[in-house]
């Protein structure tokens, strides 16, 4: 279902807005949030219109986040005199690694957070889609892989930072990242290529692509039997929901300045399928309104009920996937989806 | 220490931590098996279990006490795992994605309630004195092999819970009907089988070892809102590489990450061993997709 | 999305073009922050210390406040989650317009709120031990650094003649640290480092690092595990025979309630070094130790980051009646100029560097779980965040900029 016109129209009006009518610290959020919901449009994509249920999510936010940050730490060091991020000093390091070298220069940082995150989805896919495992095995593999990269995160401290992360920004390219006014652009880039990214999506599954994806998700024998190989259908998915997650990851740590392991771990990485799950899986503006829904509820509630935040989170997954599988947005629209997806059984390895 | 000493201590290690990885496992595999679903608060039934053994010795004390908590872990999570079962998966038994984020949003309520009834720092448990032993070895190629007794009545324990649920499996009605639903769930019902009864008898009897083996967990690791999160995702690795519902594979896969584990650690770091876990893991099923043993093709369904 | 009043924004804009917010209000209140982790996997630690800090600022108001102003604490969740951290401290600077915020735990969190403090001119009490290597104007460091915890720990275990170290730890960074540390001055005096072995965070098999330890029969093991870990540690070293009398565990992460949770008989004959114990004799520990239990029960036990989050408040409050103002700027330059304070946790002092000048101890666990004071400093340390020995030519600028 696509929201009527002037509604898209007073969203767009009131986003591009937005820094001129909240405070700087609403902002900020609202900021981080539009980036939460990159990798949202990313799940939507590959759970709601493809069937696969990643639950490694936060693995790619947290390649996309890195690729930018580990830039932004090299920024303003003289790096042919020897200068190295701080933490390398007290992680026993004597030379900067060659990792880093790569992330010298900004422009290139960015296409990084583009591209390893999506090449690696599309290795990662591939390895596992060609065997035909899907369903739940692929949902177990993918929460095992966010486990192994937060540890892996961690323990390598004098490549990343460890525990601590990376954190302590000042500019990029030259620009002051810091300021009030490099709040605002941050935000409107956030904003429009969260736009971007919705409409470039509502083409996509508009295409053919679209359809052979659906298709797969409803039935991936009866696709083969037609003939059709449907691995690159899933892959190609999920190399784009990876590249979104990791560009969302490099606007998340430019609004929150850090980035760390205990944002791309386990808990993170399901916590980003209870936005598409709660905002509507079937809906591409569902998953944005959920991801939006979600952490504002998050910000309000945990500081004053923390404990009951918890409660709140459980009792959403419970409720909303139990008796309302279409989410906020499903309650809008027709049930389009429905029958075939709530009743599908799901295919495993055979 | 003899080198050689090591190295079988090693495998000794190795197989313990797979004693307690296929306990952890069991009920997982076993309503994969039949109902297709997995339960992401299997962890919490761990964690039930572990709670289960400190109140029961508050009202038991002494050195009898952890085996009188062994059945009462066990039937306290069969009985919450039912409720589990009629409530949310039974309602989701068609949609095995739904049913795992759901079972997550359990996993977090009973993680909270955990940690507002007993504090977030965890409970004490100790482990009783009759197992405060150890075997050493101080002659021979073994000499400077130590076996710790906990470790042995772990594997002692393990094995009971495998060879009674094979025997339960295999020997009984109910495992007649567990084996029909199995293979051919219509037909099953046609002939006369309660599938639903089935289905909540096999999934409280996993949640029940869950609870049981949790009791075990406790004598070598902490009791806490959270600790059955650190045993679930091994666990989750342990369903893939064992196959569809088998024992048999769950135990070869437990072994397989026990024994993995154990011996890469001897070279590398515990954090870096996890992380070729699950390269193996994935490698593992690049040769074998339908894991270890797989007790029938799923190829047409869907 | 939410949106606020206007004024809001308005009022944000006026203040920023004034430089700084007002401090106090007119009505007779000042806002601090209080930052912890309420939920997560750091409330464990996190909550007690928030209450520490809390009945600090209780017990202030109780004798008339600050400089006439009654203090209200804005109390914020971390939820163990640095971005969280950074976005609730710029919340607590720019939306809730405090003069200072108490809190943080992990360094990852500290890190995370540094460069917001930096840039709202904020100034951050931090009160939990940590790898050093960092001093920013916006922070006061008063949790040890590695020279007043982790070197005591070294030259006790000397004096009582272990050559053997084994170092077992946490996979992060403050383990990591410490025992990088730790290996230079144990190469440096001449002693043996017979293994160092990491588990992740929360790592519960621990199979594999004691057959490292049977095998490289050490004399004392120092252990930076963290949290439930050392559970397990404890628990599969007993099993395998080799109980803290046996091999000595000396522990930086256990105090007083880590013991009463795990259990005294587990743990009992082992060593931890910290800068307090609530065993310490004194009058104004006994006062403080009355008054938490008379607060959260009488059950309850207190431990050193509590302490600092207590005493942070305190020195705080003094350093801002004698600057005669909530600034953090001039606090901060009075506070390292007060001079020793009696505290709980004995004569203590900010040094010029903005660490605190503390006492190190060296406990030992009784079987009623509470320590047993075996050794103490000569004089209180002055610390030191760059160890001279490890990182050669580093040191901490004084900080006249803010």
């Amino acid at each position: 279902m696509k929201p009527a016109l002037p509604i898209t129209l007073l969203v767009l009006v009131l986003g591009a807005a937005a820094p001129w009518l909240i405070s700087a610290y609403e902002l900020s959020l609202l900021g981080r949030f539009l980036a939460f919901s990159l990798v949202a449009l990313g799940i939507m994509l590959t759970w709601g219109e493809g069937g696969i249920l990643s639950l490694g999510q936060g693995v790619f936010f947290g390649l996309g986040g890195y690729a930018l940050a580990m830039h932004l730490k090299l920024e303003g060091l003289d790096i042919a005199n020897g200068d190295m991020p701080d933490f390398m000093t007290w992680s026993g390091v004597s030379a900067l690694p060659t990792l880093w070298r790569f992330f010298v220069n900004p422009w290139l940082s960015l296409v990084y957070v583009v591209l390893v995150p999506g090449l690696f989805a599309a290795f990662f896919g591939w390895l596992v889609f060609r065997r035909r495992i899907g369903g739940v095995y692929f949902a177990l593999i993918t929460q095992a892989l966010a486990l192994a990269f937060a540890t892996l995160l961690v323990s390598q401290q004098a490549l990343t930072g460890g525990f601590n992360g990376l954190t302590n920004f000042s500019t990029f390219a030259g620009y002051d990242i810091t300021s009030q006014g490099a709040a605002r652009v941050i935000y409107l880039i956030t904003f429009m290529l969260v736009v971007a990214a919705y409409f470039a999506l509502r083409w996509l599954l508009a295409t053919r692509f679209g359809t052979m994806l659906r298709a797969t998700r409803d039935g991936e024998n009866r696709i083969r039997f037609l003939g059709h190989n449907p691995l690159p259908y899933k892959v190609v998915a999920f190399t784009i929901a990876g590249s979104l997650s990791g560009i969302g990851g490099a606007l998340f740590t430019l609004h929150a300045g850090v980035i760390s392991p205990a944002l791309v771990g386990v808990v993170p990485s399901i916590e980003m399928v209870v936005w598409v799950a709660v905002g509507g899986r079937g809906v591409l503006w569902g998953a944005i309104a959920g991801t939006l829904l979600v952490n504002f509820a998050k910000d309000e509630i945990s500081s004053a009920l923390p404990s009951l935040w918890l409660y709140a989170l459980g009792a959403l997954f419970v409720l909303v996937v139990s008796f309302l599988p279409g989410g906020i947005a499903g309650m809008f629209s027709n049930p389009r989806l429905p029958p075939r997806l709530l009743r599908r059984r799901q295919e495993v390895v055979e | 220490m003899h080198e050689s000493a090591f190295l079988i201590g090693q495998v000794f290690n190795g197989i313990s931590v797979a004693s307690l990885f296929v306990m952890a496992a069991l009920g997982l595999a076993l309503s994969f098996g039949l109902m297709r679903v997995i339960n992401m608060a299997h962890g919490e039934m761990l964690m039930l279990g572990g709670y289960l053994a400190y109140l029961t010795l508050l009202v038991v004390p002494g050195p009898l006490g952890i085996l009188v908590a062994m059945p009462v872990a066990f039937l306290g999570a069969a009985f919450l795992g039912g409720i589990l079962e009629l409530t949310v998966i039974h309602r989701l038994s068609t949609r095995p994605l739904d049913t795992l984020l759901a079972t997550w949003g359990v996993s977090l309520i009973l993680q909270q309630a955990a940690r507002n009834l007993f504090g977030a720092i965890g409970v004490q448990v100790v482990a009783p004195t009759w197992l405060d032993h150890t075997i050493s070895f101080s002659t021979g190629i073994l000499s400077g092999l130590t076996l710790p007794d906990t470790r042995l009545f772990i594997l002692l324990v393990a094995a009971l819970i495998l060879g009674g649920v094979a025997l339960l499996i295999n020997k009984t009605r109910l495992g007649l009907y567990v084996r029909a639903v199995n293979q051919d769930r219509p037909t099953a019902a046609a002939l006369g089988v309660n599938a639903r009864l089935v289905d909540l008898t096999v999934f409280a009897l996993g949640t029940g070892v869950a609870g049981l083996a949790g009791v075990i967990l406790a004598l070598l690791g902490p009791v806490t809102p959270t600790v059955g999160q650190s045993y679930i995702v091994p666990a989750f690795l342990v369903v893939i590489l064992g196959g569809l519902g088998s024992l048999v594979g769950t135990t070869i896969a437990s072994l397989m990450v026990g024994l993995f584990t154990a011996l890469i650690e001897i070279y590398v770091d515990v954090s870096v061993a996890q992380v070729l876990l699950l390269v193996f893991v994935i490698l593992f099923i690049q040769i074998r997709p339908q894991g270890v043993i797989a007790v029938r093709s799923r190829a047409l369904e869907g | 999305m939410k949106m606020k009043k206007l004024g809001l924004t308005a009022a944000l804009l006026a203040s920023t073009a004034l430089g700084l917010a007002a401090p106090a209000h007119a009505d007779g209140t000042v806002k601090v922050g209080v930052l912890q982790s309420l939920s997560g996997t750091m409330a464990i630690s996190e909550v007690p210390l928030e209450n520490a800090e809390l009945l600090a600022i209780d017990q202030i108001n109780a004798k008339g406040g600050v400089l006439g102003k009654k203090i209200v604490p804005v109390v914020e969740d971390g939820a163990s989650d640095p971005a969280i951290f950074a976005q609730k401290a710029t919340k607590l600077l720019q939306q809730d317009k405090v003069v200072t915020v108490f809190g943080g735990w992990t360094s990852a969190s500290r890190k995370a709120m540094l460069p917001v403090f930096q840039r709202l001119h904020g100034l951050l009490w931090y009160p939990v031990q940590f790898e050093g290597n960092e001093c920013s104007p916006n922070i006061m460091y008063s949790g040890a650094q590695p020279n007043q915890q982790a070197l005591p720990a070294l030259e006790w275990a000397e004096k009582q003649g272990y050559k053997k170290i084994f170092l077992v730890g946490s996979d992060y960074v403050y383990p990591r640290t410490a025992n990088l540390i730790l290996k230079k001055h144990i190469a440096h005096d001449g002693l043996t480092l017979s293994g160092e072995e990491y588990v992740p965070l929360g790592g519960t098999d621990f199979s594999s690092i004691i057959a490292e330890i049977q095998k490289a029969k050490p004399d004392i093991i120092i252990n930076t595990l963290n949290g439930d870990s050392n559970v397990s540690f404890f628990k599969q070293m007993a099993a395998a025979g080799m109980t803290p009398d046996k091999l000595p565990v000396m522990s930086f992460s256990i105090a007083e309630p880590e013991a009463k949770a795990m259990g005294p008989s587990l743990l009992a004959g082992s060593y931890t070094s910290w800068n307090y114990f609530q065993s310490l004799p004194g009058q104004t520990n006994a006062d403080f130790v009355a008054a938490y239990k008379a607060k959260y029960g009488a059950d309850s036990v207190v431990d050193d980051p509590m302490v600092h989050g207590y005493e942070d408040v305190m020195i705080w409050a003094d350093a801002a009646k004698k600057a005669g103002s909530f600034d953090p700027k001039k606090v901060r330059n009075e506070a390292v100029k007060l001079g020793f304070v009696d505290s709980p946790l004995g004569q203590v002092k900010f040094d010029a560097n903005q660490s605190m000048v503390q006492t190190g101890y060296i406990g030992e666990l009784q079987p009623d779980g509470q320590f047993k004071v075996i050794w103490s400093s000569p004089a209180p340390i002055k610390p030191v965040p760059y160890d001279p020995l490890t990182f050669p030519g580093k040191s901490c600028g004084l900080h006249s900029n803010f």
